[in-house]
């Protein structure tokens, strides 16, 4: 036993030293930081807004249309046109179209307009054109705007969730979607590149011709759990690492940022039906706050742990097992590793597919058995709604299938790691595996 | 005196090779022993029983008096693998400390041995550089101290001198030596004959998996003597001086002959017949085989490579 805790001590140390580690330790988390609230920011502010000249408007436009939004400013001084527009100091000149309903609205810029200035000229566009039409048609505007509002507030799609202790919680599906998408995502990630991981360091053991002098002084089984062991705390650090860097710089962010945001997302609530679509980052941003704290985040996050070391436990041990037949060259590993990385490609393909719909069928298999339950299970925990016996048999499961795959892949490796010259088959390998000992 | 190690009728079958067929040996505390064998023979598969790494099909492994436990006893073991290597990346000096924990030692411990070591071998720079720093020669040295560090009582080397400088292999050979002066017993596994005459004292030679040479290197070179013998005068040697039925000319020089002697004739005769013909001889010696020579007399009878079969345990 003492000798794994030292192997472990040095698989741990060896790579938590290593630059690469550390670079993508600590940089992951700030890029992530930078790169979300970088886009927020110059999503929000930032942006000079475009001056549009409006050339040839017949009167109803003005009546209907917000002339300074967040985005746009339209002027309506006559003589305007797109031969003089940049002189006069616009960004773009419009033209409205005639009474033919086939004309369109076109509009002259020098450069390109942005995607989001676009998006809210088109926006506004289509406003003025209803109110247009009906003006034209005898509907008045106000009734409809009450109607509309009357249903917005009226009409509410509330999903209420049976809680097994009584009471009822609603549920919010976008947010559990995204949670169970996420953390089976990261789990998928990481089955691979720890995983990886494992298969090169037994590979490199194997090529630097360390082995038969490490099993002369160990038994095969203990290097590899050591090996195994040592690379699990390796993922955990970073993980746990990365909980924490982003919860800070998330909440050193918060500090500066989001008090604008936070304004323009209650002032998108208060606007008209019409203009709320105007910031609908914010909007989310305001939302997802609200129901951030519905979320069960000790249980979820307790089982992402579980299920992180779960799933690499199960499949660390078969990339060892590969690891440890294959010589020099990597490409002789492509093959072995198929029957590897198959199932945790289609626990992924089951996960994604099945997202919408936690309790179907696909999704409880998927959930129950070791080979996908890591990425599946992550999905359809955040909905709510598993049964703490579904569960605990998948967990139970998880574990058994572990022990398995490690008592499996420890007797291949066993042979393997001595093996110089060629590489095996699967066939060989399983011969390894089940031949008595 | 008392055998460190007895190997009693040893066999381990793979798949398609009898690697090890009943192979018995003893060998005795504080000696050097040669176990020699041409490639494939199946001393690797050997040694791998008697450090632990491989589980022998049957027979028996008894280190020091006791039964051969492969958990407890690999701190009395010091083995160094033909296919050997260490952790490219790692610091030396670390990575001298981590092998010999794992063989047991404490870290206050090894680290004091290891820099005696160093010291030993000229290598106290080297502690903080990396093992791709090191040229063959180098970690080489490398792999011997972190193999004997533990002080074992049985050091198993497998082709140790091999990519050495004569330089650095005296240095090891003296190591050698020393080691086995000091009580410990050294396998010595290879197939370069000169050395093992040099530094064995005892050697086995095996062949497709069997034993087919026991013994001390003098008696082995004796069973295997061909009754030649070579002289030396101070005169022109003429052919009439050679037609006898004493001996058999093998060789012919001006001044100098090998004789092979005919069965039911001594030296003396040989002698006798020389002075009478008035020649001086000034010497006269047994030409004994090399090891080299037994071992190819021994080896080549047989096919020279390994037939693949199958093998059905029995």
């Amino acid at each position: 036993m003492n000798k794994v805790f030292i192997i472990i001590k040095r698989e741990y140390l060896t790579r938590v030293k290593n630059k690469t580690f550390l670079l993508s330790t600590f940089l992951f988390p700030i890029m992530m930081m930078l790169f979300i609230f970088g886009s927020v920011f110059f999503a929000v502010s930032g942006r000079q807004k475009q001056k549009i000249a409006v050339a040839n408007d017949p009167g109803y436009f003005r009546q209907n249309i917000k002339i300074d939004s967040s985005q746009t400013i339209f002027d309506f001084t006559p003589g305007t046109d797109s031969l003089n527009y940049e002189a006069k100091g616009y960004d773009g000149v419009l033209y409205l179209p005639g009474d033919s309903s086939s004309d369109k609205y076109v509009i002259y810029s020098k450069k390109q307009i942005g995607l989001e200035p676009r998006g809210q000229l088109t926006r506004q566009i289509n406003k003025a054109a209803e109110n247009r039409l009906l003006q034209q048609r005898g509907i008045q505007k106000e009734i409809l705007d009450s109607i509309s509002l009357q249903v917005k507030n009226a009409v509410e799609l509330v999903n209420v969730v049976p809680e097994k202790n009584g009471k009822s919680k609603e549920a919010n599906a976008g947010l559990a979607y995204g949670i169970g998408f996420g953390s089976g995502i990261l789990i998928y990630i990481t089955m691979f590149v720890f995983g990886a991981m494992v298969m090169r360091g037994v590979m490199e053991e194997k090529t630097n011709r360390i082995a038969e002098v490490m099993v002369s002084s160990v038994k095969p089984f203990q290097l590899m759990i050591g090996k195994i062991i040592g690379i699990a705390g390796v993922g955990l650090t970073q993980f746990i690492l990365w909980i924490v860097l982003i919860f800070g710089l998330s909440l050193l962010a918060s500090a500066f940022l989001p008090t604008e945001l936070l304004e323009q997302a209650k002032q998108a609530n208060n606007n008209v039906p019409g203009m709320a679509q105007n910031n609908t980052m914010a909007l989310k941003l305001l939302e997802a706050q609200q129901t951030l704290s519905g979320v069960p985040w000790g249980l979820i996050i307790s089982c992402f742990l579980f299920y992180f070391l779960g799933g690499y436990l199960f499949y660390s041990s078969l990339f060892a097992a590969v690891g440890s037949v294959i010589n020099e060259d990597p490409q002789e590993a492509q093959s072995l590793m198929l029957p590897i990385t198959m199932p945790i490609i289609f626990a992924f393909i089951i996960l994604s597919t099945g997202l919408s719909s936690p309790d179907s069928t696909a999704m409880f298999w998927g959930s129950i058995i070791p080979f996908t339950s890591p990425i599946v299970m992550m999905g359809r925990l955040p909905s709510g709604g598993v049964p703490w016996w579904q569960l605990a048999l998948s967990m139970g499961l998880l574990i058994a299938g572990f022990l398995f795959t490690t008592w499996l892949a420890g007797k291949i490796y066993r042979t393997g790691i001595l093996l110089y010259g060629k590489k095996a088959s699967w066939k060989e390998m399983m011969k390894w595996a089940f031949r008595k000992s | 005196m008392q055998n460190i190690l007895e190997v009693k009728n040893l066999k381990k079958y793979f798949a398609t090779q009898k690697a090890v067929d009943d192979i018995s040996f003893n060998i005795e505390k504080g000696s050097i022993f040669g176990l020699l064998g041409p490639n494939g023979a199946g001393k690797t598969t050997l040694l791998r029983m008697i450090t632990g790494i491989f589980y022998p099909d049957s027979g028996e492994i008894m280190l020091d008096g006791k039964k051969f436990d492969p958990i407890n006893d690999v701190a009395k073991i010091g083995y160094m693998p033909e296919e050997r290597g260490l952790y490219k990346k790692m610091k030396i000096g670390e990575q001298a400390v981590y092998l010999a924990q794992l063989k047991g030692l404490s870290r206050t411990e090894a680290i004091h041995k290891i820099k005696d070591w160093f010291v030993k071998f000229e290598m106290q720079t080297w502690w903080n550089k990396k093992v791709e720093d090191l040229s063959k020669g180098m970690s080489q040295k490398l792999q011997f101290v972190i193999t004997v560090l533990h002080q074992p009582k049985l050091i198993i080397l497998d082709e140790p001198f091999s990519g050495l400088d004569p330089v650095n292999a005296n240095l090891i050979k003296d190591e050698i030596y020393n080691l086995a002066q000091q009580g410990s017993t050294i396998i010595f596994s290879t197939h370069r004959m000169e050395q093992v005459e040099e530094i064995c004292d005892h050697i086995i030679l095996v062949n497709k998996g069997n034993k087919i040479l026991d013994g001390t290197v003098k008696r082995v070179k004796n069973d295997f003597k061909e009754n030649l013998f070579g002289i030396s005068f101070e005169e022109k040697v003429l052919p009439e001086h050679t037609a006898i039925h004493l001996f058999q000319v093998v060789e012919k020089n001006e001044h100098e002959l090998v004789l092979k002697k005919n069965e039911g004739f001594s030296t003396n005769d040989i002698l006798q017949y020389f002075m009478h013909k008035g020649l001086t001889i000034h010497s006269f010696h047994e030409l004994l085989p090399s090891l080299n020579d037994i071992f190819i007399r021994l080896v080549e009878d047989t096919p020279m490579a390994r037939q693949f079969e199958q093998i059905t345990a029995s």
